[in-house]
């Protein structure tokens, strides 16, 4: 085990491109963070094994994403310096993918509304003019695949169950929903990522996945997305809720108490 | 500094080494057969080419070791390892002879077939879980012998 003797922390991406890259990453961290909080703890074993198995594939994407991204800017020694030491207003992943296990149906809604988006995400970076990202994209939908038919499927399952669990459903809907607008929201970052042929637009796509999610929640017992006055944003900005206060306490702890701290 | 030129038979012996290193998850079956050495490639310094399987695989950095190791153990410790992730990793590269060893081992094999059960070859099978005991496997039962199997997933 190593510790560096000074203090070593992460710094602010200065150019546009890897401010979009650390979006990325951030995301698939932070979610594959929150899923693994479940390991040893999901209603039977196959779901425990599903839901590691998702968040693997998440931290996984999220390493390649920290590494790439290193290799473009300096912002720290090492993937774990840039992924473990930041400020809360230094992340900027969405705020839907730090929102709490609550039960099962908010575990795998999350995930439904998540995946779908991240699949349309990732096709635009296909042709990207940064290579390797465009590589990271076509390795990591293969995946995605995947995690849009386990979530789709739980969502149809429980949607379409008992009482119960089409209740619990509903509320997860009724909790998550407002934090889907975020997933497409345009700004500068995103912009300059698409005139520098990073990326293409895939915000344009947000009312084609309105359509298809509003078609898979119908399918499952005939869920309806609830009427949201104002989308609730701020992940991009930095501008976070408590929920990822208490991920980054438990998933930085090693990193801030021995900084540098290697296995 | 000119490129040394890399003989066949030193890409050959690299690749015969290379077939020594076993799956650390599926000691039956080579990295070789299992499609992630890509190819030697010829420079300097000459460079193994591997693609990872998953890309959240914990084996991969294993299988990054015991490649280390084992070119450096047969003085090869100026070849490096370069990782490819495009074209991303196929079952379609793992060789058919290790679909037989991946059968006697007891995991059905990828492919377009029905998935069947390794020890009794019955097609009446269940899928218990997409997702087994480690991410490139589904979780399967037999509904004739009644034992669970893993089923390597088409990917
Ligand atoms: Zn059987």
């Amino acid at each position: 085990m190593n510790i560096a003797e000074n203090y070593i922390g992460a710094t602010t991406p200065s150019s546009p491109k890897t401010a979009y890259m650390l979006r990325l990453a951030d995301n698939a961290l932070i979610l594959g963070q929150r899923l693994s909080e479940m390991c040893g703890h999901a209603p039977e074993m196959e779901l425990d094994l599903a839901l590691t198995n998702i968040s693997l594939d998440l931290i996984g994407q999220a390493k390649l994403l920290f590494e790439h991204i290193l290799t473009l800017e300096d912002l720290a020694p090492n993937a774990d310096v840039l992924a473990l030491t930041r400020p809360q207003d230094q992340y900027t992943n969405l705020l839907l993918v730090a929102q709490p296990n609550v039960d099962f149906a908010h575990i795998v809604l999350r995930q439904y509304l998540f995946s779908t988006m991240q699949k349309i995400q990732y096709e635009a970076l296909l042709g990207s003019s940064d290579k390797t990202l465009a590589a990271i994209a076509e390795k990591s939908l293969k995946e995605i695949a995947y995690h849009i038919r386990f979530a789709k499927s739980w969502v149809l399952r429980l949607g379409d169950g008992t009482p119960e669990s089409s209740e619990r459903m509903a509320d997860a809907l009724d909790c998550l929903w407002r934090f889907t607008g975020e997933m497409f929201e345009r700004d500068n970052i995103i912009e300059q990522a698409e005139v520098s042929g990073l990326s293409t637009d895939f915000t344009s796509s947000y009312e084609d996945w309105q359509m298809e999610v509003k078609d898979g929640l119908a399918e499952a017992g005939g869920l309806v997305a609830p009427e949201v006055g104002q989308m609730i944003m701020g992940g991009h900005k930095g501008q976070h809720d408590e929920h990822l206060g208490h991920i980054l306490s438990d998933m930085q702890f090693m990193q801030l108490r021995h900084p540098g701290l290697q296995w | 500094m000119v490129a040394p030129e890399l003989e066949p038979e030193t890409s050959n012996s690299i690749l015969t080494l290379l077939s020594e290193v076993m799956d650390p998850e599926i000691p039956v079956i080579n990295i070789v057969e299992l499609g992630i050495v890509r190819g030697i490639e010829d420079g300097s310094p000459p460079n193994v080419i591997i693609t990872p399987t998953y890309v959240g695989c914990p084996a991969t950095d294993m299988i990054h070791e015991m490649i280390r190791e084992k070119l450096d153990a047969h003085g090869y410790d100026h070849v490096e390892i370069k990782n490819q992730l495009s074209p991303a990793w196929t079952t379609e590269w793992i060789t058919k002879a290790a679909h037989e060893k991946l059968r006697k081992y007891g995991i059905d094999p990828p492919g377009a077939h029905t998935p069947s059960c390794p020890r009794c070859s019955s097609t009446n099978t269940r899928l218990i879980s997409e997702f087994g005991s480690t991410p490139c496997k589904s979780l399967h039962a037999c509904k004739d012998c009644l034992e669970p199997f893993d089923r390597f997933k088409c990917h």
